[in-house]
């Protein structure tokens, strides 16, 4: 059995937690104390029934504000598939934590109210599905219910949002009209709307592929960790720790070390007390080399025919999350993977008007902007364009005066 | 089906592998908290497929609350023996003692909330920058909430208003003096994941998590071992019962299930079967809507 993570999306009170709930509930995943709980709270709907939006709004704020602002990560599971859930906060001003839940996500479930349609949130978000690559969409058609589950209804706004996705270029998009206090094309489907012949939102899950990176042959491992036992016995054991990013690794294939450039031969491979022959994305291994080669923690090994991008002038593609704003005056470190490196802003190449998609220029960037920049590193880095192989491909900006996150970057190009 | 294919159990593993081996690269002083519990052994069962042949770079931190089961106690102290690991291990009796909290007092008297302080002020001692626990986001709807990599201040408090963003899997281990970070490498892991998992890796459990006869009297509809660090009075009826343990704390505060369970297979159909949650038997879990993000909030783990 494999996992799929997914991540809900879209404007504050489209219905994202109630949908989550909705699906927990419906697939018996709830359980006694839970629903006990539940039961128990004080926030109830208008007509007296569970409110299922706070089985995943966890926090006392929360709770009391109605709204979500922190990811809440749930699990369940079908005889099919099992599931991580990431419900994240629609609120622009939680736009990180929504961004924090979709990086790690395979698919996006994008709500829409379908009495508002297509609203500014729908774009930011639908914005960053985009940036980050997601490789499924599901767009939900929420609240079907209180638009007397309209077909016409459905149809303008799957098709405004047609407009929208092949402009953003989004990959795999689907639609399903839904309602999510309902019920309706949730996990049953719906008898509200026999003119929809699609899947229920849970037929969906189970079913679609999802890809694993193993297939790329863009082969990575970063060394997080050198296993040096150093004791009597295992006086010249040296084992290189990590977890692969992409590709497979065998016996005998030939690696480069970067950002050294030097090489070496695959002797062994170690999974704990296991010796496997063949390794691949997913997995984390220790990888024996031939050679004795000078390798610490923050190097990439890589397959010696597919190299990656080395340099340290990288055009990036930016999500500010910090209240401060991006400051080409001051040293960041750039964290890419195991690697930490120090980083300037050298250009702020354009800014996204998130409701007219214009890139505009821009001299500042602030909380919540999205755009292009160029960064120069001190160290060179060993990495991928993000849309080539986004395990590789992406890092984060920690302000060295704070110690917080300040941005996700997604590596688009060599700048010069 | 590719031949690419990792099973689930395999991919929570390498996620677990990866973060127990960031805390190695990224901290100075980090170290594994040991509550002999269920999760923490499968913590160190990961700890060895990270760092074996070479040694944990932490050691084992128990803070004991002296209400333990004694099971667990020997089970600690024969695993650390095979692992050739440190273990240092905090004392919430040695808190009271020098007067740094007070014991409650009551019928519901536990030493669960006292352990905050003992671990903060082991915490302080030996300096750790990072603290690896074996919570779990389905345990509870705050730790649903809770960064993998999860900064807490000098007084070990978390502020759920404020985590870092915590994007794809990098995490952001910068911190400063003072402050520490916990760190939980299963946070995406399922009680049921967790329990599929011992018996996948054959993980030797202490023998409570077993069907086996105990004295217990029952509180609250809960069924509490039979202990002196249970204040019982009159009322309290001891009855002999078969029973087994499903989540393992503090004497005074983990309740027993009524079960025959006396293997791993059927413990785990007992479980996929069960209604109720693991923190269902939980007593300290019970008290208010928001119990855990105010103990969270207060340096607890
Ligand atoms: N009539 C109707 N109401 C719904 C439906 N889905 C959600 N709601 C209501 O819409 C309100 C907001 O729902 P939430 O699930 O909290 O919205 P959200 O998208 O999670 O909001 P944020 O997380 O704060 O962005 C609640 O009052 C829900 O009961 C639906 O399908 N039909
Ligand atoms: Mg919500």
């Amino acid at each position: 059995m494999n996992i799929l993570k997914f991540f809900t999306a879209g404007s504050v009170d489209d219905g994202k937690s109630t949908l989550i709930g909705r699906l927990l509930y419906d697939t018996d995943s709830i359980l006694a104390d839970q629903l006990e709980a539940l039961q128990q709270s004080n926030r109830k709907n208008d007509d007296g029934t569970i409110d299922l939006a706070i089985l995943t709004d966890g926090l006392r704020a929360e709770r009391e504000q109605g709204i979500t602002i922190d990811v809440a990560y749930k699990y369940f599971q079908t005889d099919k598939r099992k599931f991580i859930i990431a419900d994240t906060p629609g609120h622009i001003q939680y736009t990180r934590n929504m961004v924090t839940g979709a990086s790690t996500a395979k698919l996006a479930i994008i709500l829409i109210d379908a009495r508002n349609g297509v609203v500014e949130q729908t774009i930011r978000h639908s914005y960053l599905v985009s940036l980050l690559g997601i490789e499924h969409v599901v767009v939900c058609l929420n609240k079907m219910d209180m638009v007397d589950y309209s077909e016409t209804m459905f149809n303008a706004i799957t098709e405004k949002y047609r407009a929208l996705a092949a402009e953003l270029n989004l990959k795999d998009v689907n639609f399903i009209p839904v309602s999510a206090l309902k019920g309706d094309n949730v996990v049953n489907e719906s008898e509200n709307m026999p003119w929809y012949h699609g899947r229920s939102l849970l037929h969906f899950l189970e079913t679609v592929d999802v890809e694993t990176g193993a297939e790329s042959e863009l082969s990575r491992m970063p060394v997080q960790w050198v296993v040096r036992p150093q004791t009597d016995e295992l006086h010249d054991y040296r084992g290189y720790a990590g977890r692969i990013l992409s590709g497979e690794f065998n016996v005998n294939d030939k690696v480069t070390v970067l950002p050294s450039g030097s090489s070496s031969v695959i002797e062994r491979i170690e999974i704990f007390d296991q010796r496997p022959e063949t390794v691949f994305a997913g997995q984390s291994v220790t990888l024996h080399l031939k050679d004795n080669i000078d390798i610490s923690r923050g190097d990439v090994l890589v397959n010696s025919d597919h190299l990656p991008q080395n340099s340290k002038l990288i055009e990036a593609d930016v999500c500010w999350m910090d209240a401060r704003p991006l400051d080409e005056s001051i040293t960041y470190l750039l964290q890419h993977n195991s690697k930490i490196t120090k980083c300037k802003i050298r250009e702020i190449v354009y800014k996204v008007d998130i409701n007219t998609l214009e890139k505009l220029n821009a001299q500042d960037f602030k909380l919540n902007d999205i755009g292009r920049v160029v960064l120069k590193t001190a160290d060179e880095l060993g990495f991928d364009l993000y849309t080539e192989n986004k395990a590789n491909g992406a890092a984060i900006l920690i302000d060295s005066r704070t110690n917080l996150t300040v941005a996700a970057l997604m590596f688009r190009a060599i700048a010069d | 089906m590719s031949k690419y294919n990792l099973d689930y159990l395999d991919e929570l593993e390498a996620e677990a592998i990866h973060i127990l081996r960031e805390v190695a690269g990224q901290f100075e002083k980090p170290a594994l908290l040991f509550s002999g519990g269920k999760d923490s052994i499968t913590l160190v069962r990961l700890a060895e497929k990270a760092f074996r042949p070479g040694k944990f770079p932490f050691p084992l931190v128990h803070i004991d609350t002296g209400h333990n089961f004694q099971e667990t106690i020997d089970y600690r102290d024969k695993m650390v023996e095979r692992l050739g690991e440190k273990l240092i291990v905090g004392s919430v009796q040695e808190s009271i003692d020098l007067g740094k909290v007070v014991e409650q007092t009551g019928k519901s008297a536990s030493r669960n909330a006292l352990q905050t302080v003992t671990l903060l002020d082991t915490i302080a001692l030996h300096g750790f920058d990072a603290c690896i626990g074996g919570a779990r986001r389905d345990e509870e709807k705050a730790r649903a909430k809770e960064r993998i990599f999860s900064v807490r201040d000098e007084f070990g408090q978390w502020d759920p208003k404020r985590q870092r963003p915590e994007l794809w899997n990098i995490y952001n281990g910068k911190i400063h003096k003072g402050e520490n970070v916990r760190v939980f490498p299963i946070s995406n892991w399922t009680e049921l994941d967790v329990w599929n998992y011992i018996r996948r890796e054959k993980i030797d459990l202490p023998s409570i998590y077993f069907a086996h006869d105990r004295d217990v009297i029952t509180r609250n509809g809960q069924l509490m071992a039979a202990s002196p660090f249970l204040n019982m009075d009159d009322e309290d009826v001891v009855e002999r019962k078969r029973v087994r343990f499903r989540t393992v704390g503090d004497m005074s505060c983990t309740a027993a299930v009524e079960s025959n369970a006396d293997q791993i297979d059927i413990i785990i159909e007992e479980i996929s079967a069960s209604k109720i949650s693991e923190r269902g038997a939980r007593m300290d879990d019970k008290v208010s809507e928001a119990a855990m993000e105010d103990r969270k909030k207060g340096g607890y783990f």
